[in-house]
C-alpha cells in the first residue's frame, strides 16, 4: 500500500523551507460552527467583477438560495448561508481591508434552516455543459485561498484541449490544515468531484498532489482510489510554495508553464483539493458554496480548530467559539502567514477564499530591522521562478520599473519567498507588488490611447 | 462589535522569515576565522597578534568615527568592519611596520568600503583593496617576510614592527623566503605536507591550508558561503597549472599551486565575499574561472610570485558584468518552457 511513497517525493527546484507549524490543528477533525444572529456576505468574494444582488432588504431568504448573481463570465453567484431576512445591503469591512457592498442577512431564529441530503443529483446523465452550469451556479471559487471563478478554469478554451486534471491538496502555507482535513474526512466528495470535472474536462487522468506531511491523508486516499478512477496519488516535498500552480506542474509532470501561460498551455487544469469536494457535495446534496472549512489557529487563539463556517459569519464570533484570544495577540491574519493578509479588526466575514485564520502574539512578529543587500543569493536561491530579487529589488528602490519588466518582473508570483529569505529584512517581494501594479497600470494607459 | 486592547499590526506577507539574519551570517564569518587566527599567532607569535589587533581594532574605529561623522547609526554591530580588518590582517607579512598595517585598515574601510556606500556597496572586497593599496604604497615591506615559529616569538616582538610612521624600520631576523618566492627566484620547490599544514613562512594567516579549509566548511554547512566558488577555483588552478606542469616539469606542480601562498585564504574567504562576486549561477562560474585563470597566469608568467589578490580583485572587478551577461534562465521561457 505504500509502495507509491517509495519513489521519492517529487518537488520543484528551488522554494524556502519556513517549517510546516500544522501541529496546532492536524488531528483535530472538523467541527461545525454553530449559527449565529448576522451574516455579512460581499458581494466580491473572489476574482473578477462583483456579484449582482437579487434580492432587496427587507426580503425573506432561505438557506441556499440565490441571493446574488454573476456579473459576467469573470463573477460568480452567491448565496444565502442561513434561512432568515436580508436587514441592509451596504459597504461592510471585508479582510481585504476595503468596505465591500454586502448583503447582511439576520438569522430568522424559529427556522428550522434548510438541509440539502435529500436532492441528489444524478450528474452521469448530465452533459458536461450542463455540469460547468451546475458549477457556475452553485457560486464556486477556488477555495485554496485566490478565489478565482471555478466555472471559468473548468470551461476549455476552443482549440484547447486538456490531458490532466490536477488536484492540488499541496497546502503548503504553514499553519492551514482545511485541506488535510477534508482529505481525511471527505474522500467519497474528492472522488465524486475528481470524476466530474474529468468529465467536463475530457482529462484522460488526474493527480492529485499533496505535501508529504499529509502522510495518512495521503495513504488514506491511495487505498481509496475506485478502481475505474485514472487518479494518482503524488506525494510531494514539504517546501513553499509547492501548491503554486507552476510548481505543482513542475513536481509532478516535470513540465514549466510557459511564462504568461496558464496550466491549459500545457494542457492541465488545477483545482485546489477543498473545491474538488465541494463539487462532490454540489452533487451529492445539491449544495451550493454556503459553509467551507477554515482553520483557527496560530499561537494567538486559545483553542485551535478546523471548522466548518457559514460563508459571511464573523470572525469576532468564530473567535468566540474558538474560546477567545490571547492576550497579546498582535497579528490576525486571513490565509496563511506566507501570502496571507493582516486585517484590521474583527468585524470581518469569513468569505469564500478564507482557508485559514492565523492568530500571531508579539513571539512570532517578524524583525523588520533592515540591513543593507550583502548579495547573498538567497533570494535568487529561494525563487521559484528563477528571477533575481536582489537586482529586482535594487531597481525596485530606485524606482526604475521599466528595467524591472526586462528582468521578467511580470513572472513574479508574489509568493514572498524571497522576502522570507533574505537576511537583512528587506522588502523585496513587497516593492515587487508595487512595481508591478505601477507597471500594469502603465501598460492599461498605454493600451487606451492606442 | 469587537474592541481590542491593543492595535493590531497591519503589514504585507509573508508574515515568517528565515531566522537567519546579515549580521549573523557576518559573525559566522568571524568565528570561522577563528581556526585560522590562532594558529597565526601560534606560528608568528607576538607580531601575528599584535598585527591582528592593530587592522581589526583599526578597521572598526574607523568604520565608527565614520557614522559619527555622518550623524548615522554605528554600522559596526553588523560585524563586517571586524571582518575585513581581520582579513586584512590575516594577509600581511607578520613583521609588517603595525603603522603600515593600521594604513592599509583605515584604506580598506574608508576608501575601498565607505566611499562606495559601505556594506553592500563596495565593488572590490575591501579588505584585499586595502591590501592592494598598501602593495602599491610600500612594496618592500609588504614582500619582507619574516620566518615562522621562532623560538622567542612569544617574548619579543620584531623590531620592524615599531617603526615610526613613515620609516620603514630595520628587519632583525633574516627575511624567510615564501614557497612562492623560492620557487619564482630559486626554483625550490617545498614540501606539500609542510605547506597543507602551515609550517611555512607567508602572510601571518596564509599559512595552513588545513584550518582554512575547515573554516570554509563551517560556513559551508551554514549555507553562509559559495562552495562553488573555491571549488572552481581550485579545479581551474589544477587543470591550467597541471596541463603546464606537464610540458615543462619545472613550473610548480598542480598541489603546489593550491597549496601555497594566498590561494587558500583567497579562494575560501576572499573570493567568497558575497557583496563582491556575482549573484547568478552562471556569473559565479564564470566569476571562479576568471579568478583561477589569472592566479595561474601571474604566477607562472608574471613578475609577481604571487596573482591571488590582483585574481581576486579583477573578478571582484567582472562581477557586475557576469550579473548583467550571465542572467538566468526565468521559469517558462527558454528551452524547458518551449512554447508551442
Amino acid at each position: 500500500m505504500f509502495n507509491f511513497l517509495s519513489h521519492g517525493n517529487k518537488t520543484f527546484d528551488r522554494g524556502v523551507h519556513p517549517g510546516d507549524f500544522k501541529e496546532q490543528t492536524r488531528t483535530l477533525p472538523i467541527e461545525r460552527m454553530p449559527l449565529v444572529d448576522e451574516y455579512i456576505l460581499p458581494l466580491s468574494q473572489h476574482l473578477g467583477g462583483p456579484s449582482k444582488a437579487v434580492v432587496s432588504v427587507g426580503e425573506k431568504v432561505i438557506r441556499g438560495q440565490l441571493i446574488a448573481e454573476p456579473a459576467g463570465f469573470v463573477s460568480a453567484a452567491l448565496h444565502a448561508s442561513v434561512t432568515g431576512t436580508v436587514i441592509a445591503i451596504e459597504p461592510r469591512p471585508h479582510p481585504s481591508g476595503r468596505f465591500v457592498e454586502s448583503i447582511v442577512i439576520k438569522r430568522d431564529p424559529y427556522s428550522a434552516q434548510r438541509l440539502f441530503d435529500e436532492h441528489a443529483t444524478d450528474w452521469k446523465k448530465m452533459e458536461p455543459a450542463e455540469l460547468l452550469r451546475a458549477i457556475q451556479q452553485g457560486g464556486f471559487v477556488g477555495l485554496g485561498g485566490a478565489a478565482f471563478p471555478t466555472h471559468v478554469k473548468l470551461s476549455v478554451p476552443p482549440g484547447k484541449k486538456v490531458d490532466f486534471f490536477m488536484i492540488n491538496a499541496a497546502e503548503c502555507e504553514p499553519y492551514l490544515t482545511s485541506d488535510h482535513r477534508v482529505m481525511l474526512e471527505q474522500p467519497e466528495a474528492i472522488f465524486l468531484g475528481i470524476r466530474i470535472c474529468m468529465k467536463i474536462l475530457g482529462a484522460k487522468r488526474a493527480y492529485l498532489g499533496a505535501e508529504i506531511n499529509k502522510l495518512d491523508a495521503l495513504a488514506q486516499l491511495q487505498s481509496q482510489i475506485p478502481a475505474d478512477l485514472p487518479c494518482e496519488i503524488v506525494p510531494l516535498e514539504t517546501k513553499y510554495p509547492q501548491g503554486a500552480e507552476k510548481m505543482l506542474t513542475e513536481a509532478v509532470l516535470k513540465r514549466e508553464i510557459p511564462s504568461g501561460k496558464l496550466p491549459i498551455d500545457i494542457q492541465v487544469v488545477v483545482n485546489n483539493v477543498g473545491t474538488v469536494a465541494a463539487i462532490g457535495d454540489l452533487f451529492r446534496y445539491n449544495q451550493p458554496v454556503i459553509e467551507r472549512v477554515v482553520t483557527m489557529t496560530g499561537p494567538g487563539i486559545q483553542n485551535p480548530r478546523n471548522l466548518l463556517i457559514p460563508i459571511g459569519t464573523k470572525l469576532t464570533e468564530v473567535i468566540e467559539f474558538c474560546g477567545g484570544m490571547k492576550e497579546d495577540v498582535r497579528q490576525i491574519l486571513f490565509g496563511g502567514p506566507m501570502m496571507g493578509n493582516a486585517v484590521r479588526s474583527t468585524d470581518v466575514p469569513i468569505t469564500k477564499g478564507t482557508s485559514g485564520v492565523v492568530f500571531f502574539t508579539e513571539d512570532e512578529m517578524v524583525s523588520t530591522k533592515e540591513y543593507p543587500c550583502i548579495r547573498c543569493m538567497r533570494c535568487v536561491d529561494a525563487c521559484p521562478v528563477y528571477l533575481n530579487p536582489t537586482q529586482l529589488g535594487a531597481l525596485a528602490r530606485a524606482g526604475h520599473y521599466d528595467d524591472m519588466m526586462d528582468l521578467n518582473i511580470m513572472d513574479c508570483m508574489e509568493c514572498g519567498s524571497c522576502s522570507y529569505a533574505c537576511p537583512s529584512n528587506i522588502p523585496l517581494v513587497q516593492s515587487f507588488r508595487v512595481g508591478k501594479a505601477l507597471l500594469r497600470e502603465k501598460m492599461a494607459r498605454e493600451r487606451a490611447e492606442g | 462589535m469587537n474592541v481590542l486592547n491593543k492595535t493590531l499590526e497591519i503589514r504585507t506577507s509573508p508574515h515568517l522569515k528565515s531566522a537567519v539574519s546579515t549580521d549573523q551570517i557576518m559573525m559566522h564569518v568571524v568565528i570561522a576565522l577563528v581556526p585560522t587566527t590562532l594558529f597565526a599567532i601560534y606560528a608568528f607569535g607576538l607580531a601575528a597578534l599584535l598585527i591582528l589587533s592593530v587592522t581589526t581594532f583599526t578597521a572598526i574605529l574607523t568604520e565608527h568615527i565614520y557614522c559619527r561623522l555622518n550623524n548615522k547609526e554605528t554600522t559596526i554591530t553588523d560585524w563586517s568592519a571586524a571582518i575585513t580588518g581581520l582579513l586584512l590582517g590575516l594577509t600581511l607579512p607578520p613583521a609588517l611596520p603595525l603603522w603600515m598595517a593600521a594604513l592599509g585598515s583605515v584604506a580598506s574601510i574608508a576608501l575601498v568600503k565607505l566611499l562606495f556606500g559601505g556594506l553592500g556597496y563596495n565593488i572590490f572586497n575591501p579588505a584585499l583593496g586595502g591590501r592592494a593599496i598598501l602593495q602599491a604604497a610600500f612594496p618592500v615591506a609588504i614582500t619582507t617576510w619574516h620566518p615562522a615559529f621562532l623560538a622567542d616569538r612569544f617574548s619579543s616582538i620584531p623590531s620592524s614592527s615599531f617603526a615610526w610612521p613613515f620609516t620603514t624600520g630595520t628587519y632583525d631576523a633574516v627575511a624567510g623566503a615564501t614557497p612562492l618566492g623560492n620557487m619564482k627566484f630559486n626554483q625550490v620547490s617545498t614540501d606539500v605536507t609542510d605547506m597543507a599544514m602551515g609550517l611555512t613562512s607567508g602572510s601571518v594567516g596564509e599559512t595552513s591550508a588545513v584550518l582554512i579549509l575547515l573554516g570554509g566548511a563551517y560556513l559551508v554547512a551554514r549555507n553562509m558561503m559559495n562552495w562553488k566558488i573555491p571549488v572552481v577555483i581550485f579545479i581551474t588552478v589544477a587543470i591550467l597549472s597541471g596541463i603546464v606542469n606537464f610540458f615543462n616539469p619545472n613550473t610548480p606542480t598542480p598541489m603546489f599551486m593550491l597549496l601555497s601562498g594566498g590561494m587558500m585564504l583567497g579562494a575560501v574567504f576572499m573570493a567568497t565575499d558575497m557583496v563582491s562576486s556575482p549573484v547568478t549561477d552562471r556569473g559565479i562560474i564564470a566569476y571562479s574561472v576568471i579568478i583561477g585563470i589569472m592566479v595561474t597566469v601571474i604566477r607562472l608568467w608574471g613578475g609577481l610570485p604571487e596573482g591571488m589578490m590582483y585574481a581576486v580583485l579583477m573578478g571582484n572587478a567582472v562581477s557586475p558584468l557576469l550579473n548583467r551577461s550571465l542572467k538566468s534562465r526565468v521559469y517558462g521561457t527558454g528551452k524547458k518552457g518551449g512554447a508551442k
